[in-house]
């Protein structure tokens, strides 16, 4: 026998598995706290978690949240990987030395299913009974000691919301590794009816508040108003509430730029640290408030049980237009960045939904394309009333935001009939969605939540942005223009160059060289158009105030046909490379991107000729 | 005995079967796991605002979203009024 010491020292390594909506996810967090790891399982676009606790003897315990699985016969990518592990099948992953199943206390005649099916892998293995507060709640009575015997598994009640929810769990888990169980009868549903009539005394079917809050939220005509209501208070929240934040942190930066500035000798590095590295790296961090604020909503919908309603509402629009009901959660974080939207598809199991969904995530308005609108909006578009209550400018932004949506829905449904006519429309796609209790969200987890979504977008988003600000500052200083050049120094550089060059493609729809010029270094991000611009306009003025100078030289030399132009353009056009390298991750494939960036470019043409001409001649 | 789909609202019912679609229709053995089977208590609870698609059912003490195109494999005895 080991003695104690080896044994405190060697981590104990558990996964914690269950169907979806088992509160699964707030388990692992109050277990492991901010300590854990995000990634991907080897070779597929899973999500993997794992994080680590000690346990209070000592002992250091890995903990694995493997996806949450109906059964381990899987219908998707997520659910063959919870197979894989827990049959000890996965290549890499080691096999757990301990199960926890979780389930939901309050609905055991589902859960209790897929812990007999994880019985019979002969695993040691505990069944966490969460949510037990809820449970009571309803006069919901377990008799646990009873159900642990008829199991042969040992039983612990869990509230993972509370912060002591969890001891007995952990306390269970630090003691000796229970036996593995027995297996179970073949026929796990009636198994599960005689465990159910044994040992649980269930007073209602379903909470009443449930039923109350679902008659109103699922109505034909109320359900689809409080969605609209919710998107719209949304939006606005998003538009307003960012502002100060977004103010007070471009000072930030332009504080740091100067003073930076002043304590760099003048030349090429100054050069590079203010325009090339403080610029790129302001520009992303301006935006992490806007972000923030729209993933805030999204995660107290998501945590409250709201969001699969608004797929069921949605789900005959979206299958008409060739995506789903699930596509509703990613289209919607598309509005703040379309780098996480696209990660988000991983809860669509059905592939071809999931490509449809990526392919036209990029339409969604995000957050970047707002500094472009607004300079040209204010430039061009006057400030009148229309109906003497709504304004023009704020009619023509939310007409952008329609665009988007509405070419969105017909480029999916293009995608729709090209598939019909190939014939490949042969399986069927599923919708087969669960709709759990309403919950109160809980702050724990939607902090837990927002952190990590913040962290994807400055790391996936903060290095593709910052690396290539740095690229298209060199293609734009370099080569410098020789004393006594006259113009924009940004004309003589390699940048100014292939935009000269360009201008011949561009001509048809309406843009100058010095929009060509400003599209290079708009590669990297489209908000970065703006500053671009102002660069090749030759103003030396800090950020926002180029917008401020910008605004009315653009007014006085621009065509309105070609402003409008570049309003089409910007829709459309995937000028995000993040967007496109995120694609390349979630799609394994390249020839995706290729296809999202040819589509893309390709509409954004076509949209820009079509409004410059139409323009030109009303003119 | 009908069909789910032509299930009135709020009318209990219970289960007799689910129909699969083809040799292996893995919808058909999804809802099984899921808890469509024999003599399990199902409901209409809501359908959705276009064409009564997707179907809220409420299965024991579930709910679950099924177009109607997964519904329709399944068969079901009204209780008796």
């Amino acid at each position: 026998m080991s003695n104690d010491a080896t044994l405190a020292a060697a981590p104990l390594s558990i996964a914690l598995v269950g169907n979806p909506n088992c509160g699964k996810t707030a388990l692992f967090n109050r277990l492991t706290g901010s300590r854990q790891k995000v990634a991907n399982y080897a070779g597929v676009t899973v999500e993997r978690k794992e994080g680590r606790f000690l346990a209070p003897s000592g002992r250091p315990v890995r903990v694995l949240d493997l996806p949450g699985a109906y059964s381990l016969q899987p219908t998707s990518a997520d659910e063959a990987i919870t197979r894989d592990v827990c049959l000890g099948r996965h290549a890499v992953e080691k096999t757990p030395d301990l199960l926890v199943c979780v389930a939901d206390a309050t609905n055991l005649r589902l859960h209790l299913r897929f812990v007999l099916e994880l019985m019979a892998v002969g695993r040691p293995m505990l069944l966490a009974l969460n949510m037990s507060d809820a449970a009571a709640r309803r006069g919901i009575v377990i008799d646990r000691e009873k159900l642990a015997r008829e199991l042969g598994i040992p039983i612990v009640s869990t509230v993972a919301v509370q912060r002591n929810g969890v001891r007995e769990l952990v306390a269970r888990i630090d003691a000796e590794p229970p036996a593995p169980p027995a297996p179970p009868p073949a026929n796990l549903h009636a198994e599960v009816r005689r465990l159910l009539a044994d040992c649980v005394r269930m007073p209602r079917h379903t909470a009443a508040i449930d039923d109350a809050l679902d008659r109103l939220v699922l109505h034909p005509v109320w359900g689809l108003a409080i969605l609209g209501v919710l998107m719209f208070a949304m939006f606005q929240a998003v538009f307003t509430g960012a502002r100060p934040f977004m103010d007070g942190i471009g000072s930030v930066m332009q504080g740091l730029g100067d003073w930076l500035g002043a304590i760099l000798p003048a030349g090429p590095l100054r050069s590079l640290v203010q325009d090339g590295i403080v610029a790129g790296a302001g520009t992303v961090i301006t935006f992490l408030p806007q972000i923030l604020l729209l993933f805030l909503f999204i995660l107290v919908l998501e945590e409250s049980g709201y969001l699969p309603r608004a797929a069921f509402l949605l789900d005959r629009l979206m299958v008409g237009a060739g995506l789903t009901g699930r596509s509703f959660i990613p289209l919607l974080s598309s509005f703040a960045c379309a780098v996480p939207g696209i990660m988000a598809t991983r809860t669509i199991s059905d592939r071809r939904d999931r490509l449809a969904t990526i392919l036209v995530a990029p339409l969604m308005t995000c957050s970047a394309r707002l500094p472009v609108y607004t300079l040209l909006i204010a430039a061009f578009v006057a400030e009148r009333k229309v109906w003497g209550v709504l304004s023009l400018q704020g009619l023509v932004l939310f007409g952008l935001y329609a665009a988007g949506i509405v070419s969105a829905l017909a480029v999916s449904f293009g995608m729709k009939l090209w598939r019909h006519r190939r014939g490949r429309e042969v399986e069927e796609h599923a919708l087969l969605l669960e709709l759990p209790s309403y919950r109160v969200p809980h702050v724990y987890d939607v902090a837990i939540g927002l952190w990590e979504r913040a962290w994807i977008f400055l790391r996936r988003v903060g290095t593709v942005i910052l690396s290539l600000t740095v690229v298209l500052w060199l293609l734009s200083s370099f080569p410098a223009p020789p004393p006594g050049f006259a113009g924009p120094a940004i004309d003589y550089s390699f940048a100014g160059r292939i935009g000269h060059a360009l201008q011949h493609l561009f001509a048809p729809i309406g843009f100058n060289w010095q929009i060509c010029v400003a599209l290079i270094p708009g590669l990297a991000a489209r908000e970065v158009a703006v500053s671009s611009l102002a660069t090749v306009y030759a103003l030396s003025a800090p950020a926002e105030e180029a917008a401020n100078q910008l605004q009315p030289l653009i007014a006085a030399q621009w065509p309105l046909a070609t402003a409008l132009s570049l309003l089409a353009w910007y829709v459309y056009a995937p000028q995000c490379l993040s967007t496109l390298a995120v694609i390349r991750r979630e799609t394994n494939s390249v020839r995706t991107v290729a296809v999202a960036a040819g589509y893309l470019f390709g509409l954004a043409y076509l949209a820009s000729l079509i409004t410059y001409q139409i323009a030109s001649a009303l003119a | 005995m009908c069909q789910l789909i032509d299930l009135p609202r709020d009318t209990d019912a219970t289960i007799r079967e689910v129909v699969a679609r083809s040799a292996n229709d893995p919808i058909a053995v999804r809802l099984a796991e899921l808890g469509f089977v024999q003599g399990e208590p199902v409901r209409v609870v809501a359908k959705g605002p276009v064409g009564g698609d997707p179907l809220l059912v409420q299965i024991g003490y579930t709910r679950f979203a099924l177009r109607r195109a997964e519904a329709a494999r399944v068969v079901v005895q009204a209780a008796a009024a």
